[in-house]
């Protein structure tokens, strides 16, 4: 071991020393000055983003236990660009509402160990990293889901999440001992050499995908999405919408067009069954939902139905798709949620109905929020529109034309209730509307980073052509 | 730079200058110049096409071939053949038209033009595009704008017609989607690369199995939008509510993709789907032009009346499309092209008989020919057009449709034939009935004595549209030999 070795673990390295020096300042940082840790902590994590663009060796650590190549290196990376979004687009909450109760740096120290938490989960070699990842990234998270102390809804969202994510990793881990049983390893290079399709290890892996699914909130396991969503302060239900969501995505993936392919016929079906479940329920709960935040969630479980779209398909082509799917929809979902949390802020204001009129005072939001509810619902020439028509391909490279024709059917479904929020916006009048507001500087660049993502995303090509290329480990 | 990628480029820019523009003047200044511009261009694509056809042996001419992503072989491909050549210029004057119209448009008016231009670089994007995903692409774009520009400058139940008219153009196109994935998975049948390219695709022999599945599928998403029956129940709301510009490009160029769609599309990559299907969607087309013609008799309100002649109007296009004729096509074609124009001056003209009488029912109204005589003169012209009096665009059209109809060997398609050929006369019952009503007889409301005058900017949108309808109909044939020298791939493909 040397300490080239040890730089394949750059990402970790770096945010823990983030993490350290937070803790550091907090202790060093004056009491008149606490709110400077906000913009410190920015700051750091905005070096250690662009530090993980820099090129890096490829390779195993500690006998397989943790490895890296270029596909999982870009996945950090579009955790990390989806998480500096989502701490410009809380600066000013942090700074208005946390700090003055000297809980800022708390905050971060949690963030950041549940993203490093999903590093590890990402990089995992074999089932106990895995695992050691999965619990890092959700148990910090729940203390900040109750992290509005003084909100009732909020602690209720902490213990839901606790209680519900506890009972999944357990399910989890339940699969994962059913996958050691039958392959007598729990490394994954091993288990792909020997797996076979067997009772005990299809059962291992119905159990270990159940964890897995809870935390993509796919159908039935969705059950806590919209309680924690409402309840959990706004960035909060962002990062499980998006990043939790991603880095979950992400390492299913993995596993199961790697050490899981040998049941791929088995897991087709699954797929199969529950993206269809998915898609509808998320869809027509969503039409119903009256809070924003709810609404976000039940069209982030739909989202989750039509990645499914791409895992199914199992080679290069559906792999490529959903990471670019999930790029797409980082940015996408984060343009959504950082309006809500921008009005929220001034206004305490959450519902649809709240939004009439907001185009004749706030065009500048309505806009941004009509560009993200755009490319969530797949409308060109936004980026949504190429993520989804790319996983509809893939899906029927396949042959899964009929599953194509339910996807086709749900966005337009979808299109039904992302409209009602435009209809809310931009043709209603209203002369209680939101009055005009000027976001801070934060808010800004945050919604300005996702708008460019958005834009770009879709009419400049050659970012999904890296991603293919880099995708053909799976093939 | 090539001059159709002008086509997508001058309206962007005209969208940025509104973007900085303030104030309803500015605004209307800036889209003018803009539609000004593009008309401009469309003119002189005319005869460019000209010069170039007369050295260049190629049907489809000023292509260009961009690589846009490579894993799916998805190209930006354009060009043009007469059939298209001639939609654009349909496009560039009904959008100047609706500039013109909407000269007084007084609710945020620089999202209004915005949002009409961009309607308008999707048609553009969709006349040009040689590739399945660039024509789907800018398909959409064309739809989305409608459901902002009928939502927020609309009258009457307009979140309802605009939200209807949204869904059910977007479940069309994602029936439509299905469809082009089907051709697309499905055009390395004679061992190539799977491709986009609608040219390419048209050089392959797509199997006899997937034709039948994917035809219903691709037509059905065009045709939607070219208002087929049973599916066009969101034009006639839609038409109703709109503001009078977007009802104009909204019948007179959105609903001709439709045709242009299910003929460039549907009909040339799956001929042997075609041959198929085409009993089946012959008998809704002709139930459509039936069915509209004599809803349009039942309608009192001007503008449904409008839309359900429109109905039956674009039923012919479709119809005349499946005959499977070389005169019938060039007939849909020229059909597409005089319903543009006609129904893009009705709505003119509607629209300003509502900004004067505040009303559009015909049974309020009445002896409009003696207090606003222009608008009632030119409306008895765009009538008389309608019901396709020779000398006008509509005969022209109606004529190539039914005698290449009629050429069909089959008698079913003959008899489907004389049925919807009765639909002339209905026109004309409702077209005569509305004149007599509303423009004949004594002044029914004293205070339509004082009704405005026609305006400078409305008499220019409603020569723009007036000069084509003649035109076509008093000189067909250079337009119709565009067109026909345009239609030979299909001729191979399909006759």
């Amino acid at each position: 071991m040397n300490i080239d070795s040890f730089l394949l673990m750059r990402h970790e390295i770096l945010l823990l020393a983030v993490v350290l020096l937070l803790v550091v300042a907090e202790v060093s940082i004056s009491q008149s000055k606490k709110d400077s840790i906000v913009h410190l902590a920015i700051f750091l994590f905005g070096i250690h983003t662009i530090i993980g663009f820099l090129t890096i060796d490829y390779g195993n650590l500690f006998g397989g236990m943790f490895h890296t190549n270029a596909l999982i290196h870009f996945f950090k990376n579009v955790l990390n660009v989806g998480v500096l979004v989502l701490l410009l687009q809380s600066g000013d909450w942090l700074q208005e509402k946390i700090v003055q109760h000297n809980r800022g740096t708390e905050f971060f120290i949690l963030l950041f160990s549940s993203l490093l938490g999903m590093y590890f989960m990402i990089s995992a070699g074999d089932f106990l990293m895995f695992y050691l990842g999965l619990e890092l990234s959700v148990l910090p998270v729940a203390a900040l889901a109750a992290y509005e102390t003084t909100k009732r809804k909020s602690s209720e969202a902490g213990i839901k999440l606790i209680v519900s994510s506890a009972l999944a990793s357990g399910v989890s881990l339940f699969g994962i001992s059913m996958l050691y049983a039958t392959t007598g390893s729990i490394y994954f290079n091993d288990i792909a050499e020997v797996i076979t399709t067997t009772n005990l290890s299809v059962l291992g892996f119905i159990l270990f995908f159940a964890g897995l699914a809870f935390k993509i909130s796919l159908v039935p396991f969705h059950f806590w999405t919209a309680d924690v969503y409402e309840g959990a302060p706004i960035s909060i239900a962002s990062y499980l919408s998006v990043i939790s969501k991603g880095a979950a995505v992400f390492i299913l993936m993995i596993l199961s067009f790697t050490v899981l392919k040998p049941l791929m016929h088995i897991w087709e079906n699954m797929v199969y069954v529950i993206a269809i479940a998915t898609m509808f329920i998320g869809n027509l709960f969503a039409l119903r939902q009256q809070n924003m935040k709810r609404f976000l969630a039940f069209s982030s479980i739909a989202q989750a139905g039509f990645i499914l779209l791409g895992l199914i398909v199992g080679n290069q082509l559906g792999a490529a798709t959903v990471v670019y799917f999930v790029l797409v929809y980082v940015f996408s979902n984060l343009a959504a949620f950082g309006v809500v949390q921008a009005i929220s802020n001034k206004t305490g204001k959450e519902n649809i109905t709240d939004y009439e009129g907001l185009y004749r005072t706030n065009p500048k939001l309505s806009l941004v929020m009509m560009l993200g509810l755009f490319s969530l619902a797949g409308i060109p020439p936004v980026a949504g529109f190429f993520g989804k028509f790319f996983l509809f391909t893939a899906a029927a490279s396949e042959g899964y034309y009929l599953l194509v024709f339910i996807a086709v059917v749900n966005v337009t479904i979808s299109l039904y209730y992302y409209l009602l929020v435009v209809r809310a916006m931009f043709l209603r009048k209203n002369e209680n509307a939101i009055p005009f507001f000027k976001s801070k500087i934060y808010m800004r660049l945050g919604l300005i980073i996702t708008v460019i993502g958005i834009l770009a995303l879709g009419l400049y090509s050659p970012l999904y052509n890296y991603i293919y290329e880099m995708s053909n480990i799976f093939n | 730079m090539d001059i159709l990628s002008l086509f997508i480029i001058v309206p962007i820019l005209t969208i940025l200058a509104l973007v900085i523009t303030k104030g309803l003047k500015q605004a209307r200044v800036v889209s003018m110049i803009g539609s000004i511009v593009q008309l401009g261009m469309a003119i002189n694509l005319v005869f460019a096409y000209f010069s170039e056809r007369a050295i260049n042996n190629d049907i489809m001419v000023f292509t260009k071939d961009v690589v846009w992503y490579k894993q799916f072989n998805i190209h930006y491909n354009i060009g043009v053949d007469g059939i298209s050549v001639a939609l654009l210029l349909l496009t560039s004057i009904v959008v100047l038209a609706g500039v013109f119209i909407s000269w007084k448009m007084k609710d945020l008016p620089k999202e209004f033009f915005i949002s009409l231009i961009v309607l308008s670089i999707g048609v553009y994007g969709f006349f040009i595009s040689l590739d399945l995903f660039t024509m789907f692409v800018f398909f959409e774009i064309a739809v989305i704008p409608m459901y902002l520009l009928i939502g927020i400058w609309g009258s009457g139940p307009k979140e309802y017609s605009a939200m209807k008219l949204t869904l059910m153009l977007m479940g069309a196109s994602a029936i439509l989607l299905v469809g082009i994935l089907g051709i697309y998975f499905n055009s390395n049948a004679d061992g190539g690369a799977l491709t986009f390219n609608i040219l390419e695709i048209a050089q392959v022999n797509i199997p006899l199995e997937a034709q039948k599945l994917f035809f219903p599928l691709t037509f059905i998403g065009f045709a939607v939008i070219g208002a087929l029956f049973p599916f066009h129940t969101w034009s006639p709301d839609g038409h109703a509510s709109a503001p009078t510009a977007v009802s104009m490009l909204h019948a007179g160029v959105l609903m001709k993709l439709g045709g242009y769609g299910v003929f460039r599309v549907a009909m040339y990559l799956l001929p042997q789907g075609a041959l198929d299907w085409s009993w089946f969607f012959i008998i809704l087309s002709a139930v459509g032009v039936i069915y509209g013609a004599f809803a349009a008799i039942k309608q009192t309100d001007l503008k449904y009346i409008n839309a359900y002649s429109s109905v039956s109007h674009l039923g012919l296009v479709l119809f005349a499309l499946l005959m499977l004729n070389k005169t019938a096509w060039n007939g849909a074609i020229l059909q597409s092209l005089s319903h543009g124009f006609m129904t893009a001056l009705f709505f003119a003209l509607i629209g300003m008989i509502y900004g004067r009488t505040h009303t559009r029912d015909i049974t309020k109204l009445g002896g409009l020919l003696k207090v606003i005589p222009f608008i009632s003169v030119i409306y008895v012209i765009a009538g008389l057009a309608s019901l396709g009096l020779p000398g006008f665009s509509g005969f022209v059209a109606e004529m190539n449709i039914f005698v290449g109809a009629f050429q069909h060997d089959d008698m079913f398609y003959r008899v489907v034939t004389i049925i919807s050929v009765s639909a002339i006369v209905v026109t004309a019952v409702y077209i005569l009935r509305v004149v007599g009503i509303m423009l004949m007889g004594p002044v029914k409301n004293e205070a339509y004595l004082k009704l405005e005058q026609v305006t400078w900017y409305e008499k220019s949108g409603i020569l723009l549209l007036l000069i084509p309808i003649v035109g076509m109909g008093v000189a067909p044939l250079w337009l119709s030999d565009m067109i026909l020298e345009s239609l030979h791939p299909f001729i191979q493909g399909l006759l």
